[in-house]
């Protein structure tokens, strides 16, 4: 495995290690994939391609629930230690947030056909587009760093969940203003909202895989800690 | 807002203070009871152990594990000088019980075997009854006094969570007991004399699962009262009966530290191949 570049003396163990984690790679592009989807039909009102996010998703839930029971063999049969241990646990929680994602694609494909049937603002979009753009850099990010178990890559990208959120909160007060302005577009723009906050939703989860992967690789436990204070603990610098 | 967090985890009936995270064990509040320093051992020309350090505490069982051949008996072996009995050891270094160089040659090794006792990998009962396998370390002490034999005997056998089952049948022979029922009446045995040291070598590779339980949960109820230091080949073994592990490899002490620690986030590259079963 690659947090350990010695090879288990168990070559089946070996294998069954790869499997998931390529399992999980395969999770990851199909989930990449879909939020890529869900954003394409919004922008372009694509209410088929919508349609079609919504029901791959059912491919999302089934490698998710495949995945949890290859970890639950493996900690059953090899009672995993050390990094092993690490890499199971780390990958169990993964691919829950990953499935959260594909969740919250399904959302905004929803949102994409209501707002298919309305009128369409002068600026199409701009903005969410733009928020889109830059979480699915951090979903792709995660997912990298997942696959090369590299630590300073998920430092990262965790750092831009929050230039995530500042840009979530501009969207949310750019929405208000529209709303302010003409009551008629109260409808269209809470969907547009609802779309904005699942983007920042992946934002999150995708900053959830990150941790995941700096516990798995160093064995340090980064949740809820500032990233300043993420960073001291990796480096193993007292925080406080 | 701390008080009203409080309140809220009072009311669910959670205490979030107690909850641990990290080790159980901090290796800095212990008393030290077994000790070695810069320790080498010898069979002959071919060097067994190199310059072990370690400070093994009280009342807290300490696993030695690695694999074959990386000296963990012979350290073991050590601490109640069963290797005087071969004439090719030659030792350096200090071998310490509570601060007393235990390789003195004031020591008299009967004493101190009553101080520090062993139990093997397979069970060796003497070929008497259950009763006087118990008794036999007070009788050699010259202890013949009935009701404090039959006082003695029955708290060893529940120390060693065996009295239930042979209550009925102390005066029939050891023999005929099962391998996990000998096991733990030489645990016994050898709690009788009350030791302050446990030496226990592989004491349940030859036992079947339930056994094996069975003495590890008397290793966890026992070390209340004992130091234990416990040699397993079964790497979940140690991680479960343990509050500190040894990894030992070729003779050398690779790592000391709290089993918790050691089994989630060992600290060398060596441990973490031995523990996940890698080529090193």
């Amino acid at each position: 495995m690659v947090t350990n570049n010695s090879q288990h003396i168990s070559q089946q163990f070996e294998n069954e290690l790869q499997d998931i984690r390529s399992h999980v790679m395969a999770m990851g592009g199909l989930v990449e994939q879909q939020v890529a989807n869900a954003m394409e039909a919004l922008i372009t009102a694509d209410s088929e391609l919508a349609r079609e996010v919504i029901s791959l998703d059912e491919q999302v839930n089934e490698l998710e629930i495949n995945i949890d029971e290859e970890c639950i063999q493996i900690i059953a049969l090899r009672q995993p230690t050390a990094s092993d241990l690490r890499l199971v646990t780390g990958i169990e929680k993964t691919i829950t947030d990953l499935e959260r994602i594909g969740d919250e694609s399904v959302r905004i494909a929803r949102m994409a056909i209501n707002l298919s049937e309305k009128d369409r603002p002068k600026r199409n979009y701009r903005e969410l587009q733009s928020l889109g753009n830059h979480v699915r850099g951090m979903l792709r990010d995660s997912l990298d760093a997942f696959a090369r178990f590299d630590v300073e890559m998920a430092l990262r990208v965790a750092k831009e969940d929050r230039e995530v959120d500042a840009e979530y909160e501009g969207i949310l007060r750019q929405l208000m203003t529209y709303m302010m302005e003409d009551s008629r577009h109260v409808s269209r723009v809470v969907d547009m909202m609802w779309s904005a906050r699942s983007l920042e939703r992946i934002g999150d989860h995708a900053n959830n895989i990150c941790e995941h992967i700096i516990y798995l690789v160093e064995g340090k436990d980064v949740r809820h800690l500032s990233i300043e204070k993420a960073e001291k603990v990796v480096k193993g610098e007292p925080i406080d | 807002m701390e008080a009203v967090n409080e309140q809220k985890n009072v009311a669910r009936g959670i205490d979030i203070e107690s909850m641990h995270r990290g080790p159980k064990v901090n290796f800095a509040d212990e008393t030290i009871c077994l000790e070695t320093k810069d320790f080498n051992l010898f069979y002959g020309d071919k060097q067994a152990l190199h310059n072990i350090t370690m400070q093994i505490p009280k009342n807290r069982v300490t696993a030695f594990i690695g694999p074959s051949g990386c000296g963990k008996s012979t350290l073991l072996r050590c601490f109640n000088r069963m290797n005087d009995l071969i004439d090719t050891v030659k030792m350096q270094g200090d071998l310490l019980l509570d601060s007393g160089e235990i390789n003195a040659p004031s020591v008299n090794v009967a004493d101190l075997r009553r101080r520090v006792g062993m139990v093997f990998q397979k069970p060796n009962p003497f070929p008497k009854s259950i009763y006087e396998n118990v008794a036999y370390g007070l009788r050699l002490q010259g202890v013949n006094d009935r009701s404090t034999l039959d006082k003695v005997v029955e708290s060893s056998l529940k120390g060693a969570a065996l009295w239930d089952e042979v209550k009925d049948r102390l005066h029939e022979s050891a023999m005929g007991m099962s391998g996990g029922q000998q096991q733990r009446l030489v645990i016994a045995r050898a709690i009788a004399i009350e030791p302050e040291v446990l030496l226990l070598d592989e004491p349940a590779s030859a036992l079947d699962p339930l056994s094996t339980l069975k003495i590890e949960e008397l290793i966890y109820e026992l070390k209340e009262k004992y130091t234990i230091v416990i040699v397993t080949h079964n790497m979940q073994q140690a991680a479960r009966v343990s509050d500190y592990t040894a990894f030992m490899y070729m003779g050398e002490l690779i790592e000391f530290g709290a089993t918790d620690e050691l089994f989630t986030n060992p600290a060398k590259k060596q441990t973490e191949d031995y523990i996940t079963g890698r080529y090193g």
